[in-house]
């Protein structure tokens, strides 16, 4: 099959039926109950049916254009080996499904931009969204009938009664499903920013699914709003990029017989006269060098398109002043600044560990394949663009971001929130690899991440099914109740611990960790010389890894061995339904298998199929290079390859794989210890640590910090006006406008319709009733008189014609 | 004045002329009016009837002397139009006697005369 045809169609179908889905339930459950039509609690099964059946086809249509699409006409090498190491741009098809509008230059259109990533991103997508989807199906069952909720307390002392929403649920898991297609498979920036949004509206809604609940809707109001800061920054990138390339296509757009129509983002900025290495566009630095541009087109008016490409020319010449990078370097950050929003990186993570308010299969798909992931996708997807300076930026925010994650990740005692902590702390990991270079390690990473740690928050659900709350201090013992729950979820700790055989094979995040390491190990090399804080980017993950697998095995500890702590809940505990466990089987195989590659030998399409041999598929253009930076020359960042040489076996692999399987080790031993031989006591631990573990108790005071610098201002800025503006001027202004208006009113009312309007009908209905009353002496009843004068009458009339006919008028 | 007005109307009607249309309209005129004093004078319902009648068949004669080919030139005459004209005068009169005699028998029924001037109950 023509990859070029078939591709987009298999997508496109994957992508519209989740939208169709949410069509569907949209007209069918939730229109009706609108207009105040109660559907019968039996029929809300079909939406679930509807959702997951449109999801698992999506599903299909994906693996389908992976395996018998993609791979047949691109067979697969090992990424190590990657035969040319060249610098191009990899192997994509582009195009647009629906053009939208075009107004001048801005041309807006639903495209698409189909590489590996994408249909990786598709099958990952899909896979893990159909399992939650059938899992939802057995935990959300409670909404299948009147649904009291115990954490609203109405006025009277009462919980809230309330309906029961299945239909909703999944109506808005369809939608979010669609919306996290849309990003991956978009072809243009424009695009992106709307499928963006899409999935923040989707987060609302689900996040706020218990509406009713203050803690429920703050939270899904701090997401939504915590969001649009960032997206503000990438709205300054997106203009960044299109005021100067004149384009949101990521590809070059081709017409029916190959040739080029029109240069994607991509290709203007990593064009092959430049080796493929960043280099801005003359359009970039005639916008930077307005000035010089103007000058020259006063200076020669016949010609002033010619005049300003020697002006570029020139200047590109000019290694004294980098022209054209800080635009770059802007719209970078600025793009990345909505990845911050969306992927909970420091200084925007606040958001994240509220968003646990939505039900258990929400937080599974926020934090796993939908709604943060688009923030590390977009970054890998939009690579090329990010200078070394930007990717500085984005190395240090992950840096900060994973280690204070950890660190709060520590001391949680809400099963959910611990997993939050985490996620956002392995958001910064691959945030990390990202920056330093490491394209590969960070999406690879995104990928392993979205399997366990889906498969993770599924188990934490499993629990809280079971045992009806949050807190871990209340569980413990659970092993031998829910079993399935228990291993598999012990399957996901060792996946995210990142534990393995080193140089061999292991657990799922084994391997993409190990390349994370791995890039940080090769980045410091390259800087040691010139920089002083390349170390950092290493020492801290590797910290972090120690910790992470600290955490995890804490929360393990906790709430499945040991002896129970909560007996009343322990003897209420049983093991989740099959529709429940069956997903967290399958997901438990991905989070220990996602990271192996199959053998060269291997049949057909599985010849050397691996996520990681996929992704190299997709590898930007440019990224195969050692770069340096321009505005900040100390910068080097270094080739991914590099790590991996066989050269660098010594000085780079061994040391890394070591010492990221001992940091893991070492944290399990740790939690261990502490929490399942009981040899230390965590309490004296934590008396020993007071200011770090108040530190990590209260968050680092984040939420309160904002609270003070932006919630309370803003508020009491808000107060200012109402009070001052709104209550004093514009309303003063409009109640003085009342009343004149009454003034004038009574005015009007008196004069105008009491005297004149009023005289007038009553004189004419008095006039009318006298008129009346004469007349009726005229009507005697008799006959004759009547004839008389139709006759006397007649003869008047007569005498009048004549009179007029031959005397006045002649 | 007047003189010059009855002058004129001598001139129009001049009755030594043949038989014309001025003829016909004259007996139409006599009829018309005796009609009319008819339903002035008469006390008696039926009276009044036959009056109706003089009235509209006078009227009818004025549409059959305009609608005749003998009495005008082609130019001026009504043609059938005068005719079926009096026809649906006829008819009408029929109908409207029918009405009047119910009416006149019911009065009769409730009052045991048709003495139109005892007929007052709707004077205003």
């Amino acid at each position: 099959m023509n990859p070029e045809t078939a591709l987009p169609n298999l997508l496109l179908a994957a992508l519209l039926l989740p939208l169709l889905s949410f069509a569907v339930i949209s007209i069918g459950y939730s229109v009706p109950q609108y207009l105040g039509i109660r559907t019968q609690y039996a029929t809300q099964k079909y939406a679930a049916y509807i959702a997951i059946g449109a999801i698992v086809t999506g599903f299909v249509l994906s693996a389908y254009a992976l395996f018998a699409v993609w791979l047949p006409t691109h067979p697969l090498e090992v990424a190590a080996h990657h035969a040319a190491h060249n610098n191009g741009p990899p192997t994509y098809v582009t195009g647009d499904w629906y053009l939208l509008g075009q107004f001048g230059k801005l041309t807006l259109s639903i495209g698409y931009y189909i590489d590996t990533l994408t249909v990786t991103m598709f099958c990952m997508v899909t896979l893990i969204a159909s399992c939650i989807h059938i899992y939802a199906f057995g935990y959300m069952h409670d909404e299948l009938h009147e649904y009291t909720d115990h954490e609203v307390t109405l006025d009277d002392g009462q919980h809230l009664h309330r309906r029961g929403r299945f239909h909703r649920f999944f109506q808005y898991f369809s939608l979010f499903s669609f919306s996290m297609l849309g990003i991956c498979v978009s072809g243009n920036l424009a695009m992106t920013f709307v499928f963006w949004e899409l999935v923040g509206i989707c987060s609302y809604f689900l996040i706020g699914f218990y509406i009713e609940r203050q803690s429920a809707s703050t939270a899904a109001n701090k997401a939504f709003i915590v969001n649009r800061i960032g997206d503000f920054g990438m709205l300054i990138g997106l203009m960044a990029i299109w005021s100067t390339l004149g384009t949101f296509n990521f590809g070059d757009m081709q017409d029916a017989q190959g040739n080029v129509v029109s240069h994607g983002i991509f290709s203007q900025l990593h064009d092959a006269n430049h080796h493929y290495n960043l280099a801005p566009t003359d359009s970039m630095i005639a916008f930077e060098a307005r000035d010089e541009v103007a000058a020259a087109v006063i200076a020669a008016p016949d010609n002033p398109v010619a005049a300003m490409n020697e002006v570029a020319r020139k200047l590109r010449a000019d290694k004294a002043h980098p022209w054209g990078h800080w635009l770059l370097f802007v719209a970078g950050v600025g793009i990345f600044c909505g990845c911050v929003g969306k992927s909970a990186q420091f200084p925007l993570h606040t958001w994240l560990p509220d968003a646990m308010e939505g039900p258990t299969p929400v937080s599974a798909l926020v934090h796993s394949a939908t709604m943060v992931a688009a923030g590390v996708f977009l970054v890998g997807r939009v690579y090329p663009i990010f200078t070394p300076e930007a990717l500085l930026v984005i190395a240090t925010t992950g840096c900060i971001t994973l280690f204070l994650a950890a660190t709060i990740a520590i001391t949680a005692v809400d099963i959910k929130r611990v997993l939050a902590y985490s996620t956002i702390s392995q958001l910064g990991f691959m945030m990390l690899a990202l920056g330093l270079g490491g394209w590969l390690a960070g999406l690879f990473h995104l990928i392993t991440h979205a399997f366990f740690k889906s498969l993770l928050f599924l188990c934490s659900g499993s629990v809280i099914h079971a045992v009806h709350t949050n807190d871990m201090r209340e569980m413990g013992g659970l092993r031998k109740k829910m079993p399935i729950t228990a291993y598999t979820m012990l399957i996901g700790c060792l996946a995210i611990a990142g534990v393995g055989v080193p140089f061999l094979a292991g657990f799922s995040g084994f391997h993409s960790k190990d390349l994370i390491v791995e890039q940080a190990l090769s980045h410091w090399n390259a800087n040691a010389a010139k920089t002083g804080f390349a170390w950092l980017f290493f020492v801290v993950p590797l910290a972090t890894a120690g910790i992470t697998a600290f955490y995890m095995f804490r929360l393990w500890y906790m709430t499945f061995a040991g002896e129970p702590r909560d007996h009343h809940r322990y003897d209420h505990a049983h093991e989740s339904p099959q529709v429940m466990t069956g997903p967290l089987v399958v997901l438990a195989v991905f989070a220990v298998c996602a990271g192996w590659s199959f053998p060269s030998w291997a049949p057909g399409a599985l010849a050397n199929f691996g996520i990681a041999n996929l992704l190299e598929q997709a590898r930007p253009v440019g990224t195969l290079a050692t770069t340096s930076g321009v505005l900040f020359p100390d910068l080097t960042i270094p080739s991914e390859h590099i790590a991996h040489a066989p050269e660098m076996f010594r000085t780079i692999k061994v040391p890394a794989g070591l010492a990221a399987i001992t940091a893991a080790l070492l944290g399990i031993l740790l939690a261990t210890v502490v929490y399942l031989w009981k040899s230390i006591s965590a309490e004296s631990l934590a008396r020993t640590l007071r200011p770090l573990y108040t530190l990590s108790w209260h968050k680092w005071w984040f939420d309160e910090l904002y609270d003070f610098v932006f919630v309370r201002p803003t508020l009491a800025i808000g107060a200012l006006v109402a009070v001052v503006l709104d209550r004093g001027l514009i309303d003063g202004i409009i109640h003085a406008l009342a009343a004149i208006g009454k003034g004038l009113a009574v005015i009007v009312s008196v004069v105008g319709d009491r005297f004149i309007i009023d005289n007038g009908v009553d004189k004419l209905a008095a006039e009318t009733w006298n008129v009346g009353l004469a007349l009726r002496a005229v009507q005697t009843g008799r006959l004759r008189q009547y004839v008389m004068f139709i006759v006397v009458g007649t003869v008047v009339l007569f005498l009048i014609a004549s009179v007029w006919r031959y005397a006045v008028a002649g | 004045m007047n003189v010059l007005i009855l002058a004129n109307l001598f001139d129009r009607f001049d009755l030594t002329q043949p038989v014309g249309v001025s003829h016909y309209l004259i007996v139409g005129a006599v009829l018309f009016v005796c009609g009319a004093l008819c339903m002035a004078t008469k006390r008696n319902a039926l009276g009044i009837l036959m009056g109706i009648e003089l009235v509209l068949n006078g009227a009818n004669l004025n549409f059959i002397a305009f609608g005749s080919p003998y009495l005008r030139s082609d130019a001026n005459t009504l043609g059938l139009d005068g005719q079926l004209m009096s026809l649906f005068v006829i008819v009408l009169a029929a109908a409207e006697a029918a009405v009047a005699l119910a009416i006149a028998l019911n009065f009769y029924n409730s009052f045991s005369t048709i003495d139109v001037d005892r007929a007052d109950q709707l004077q205003g």
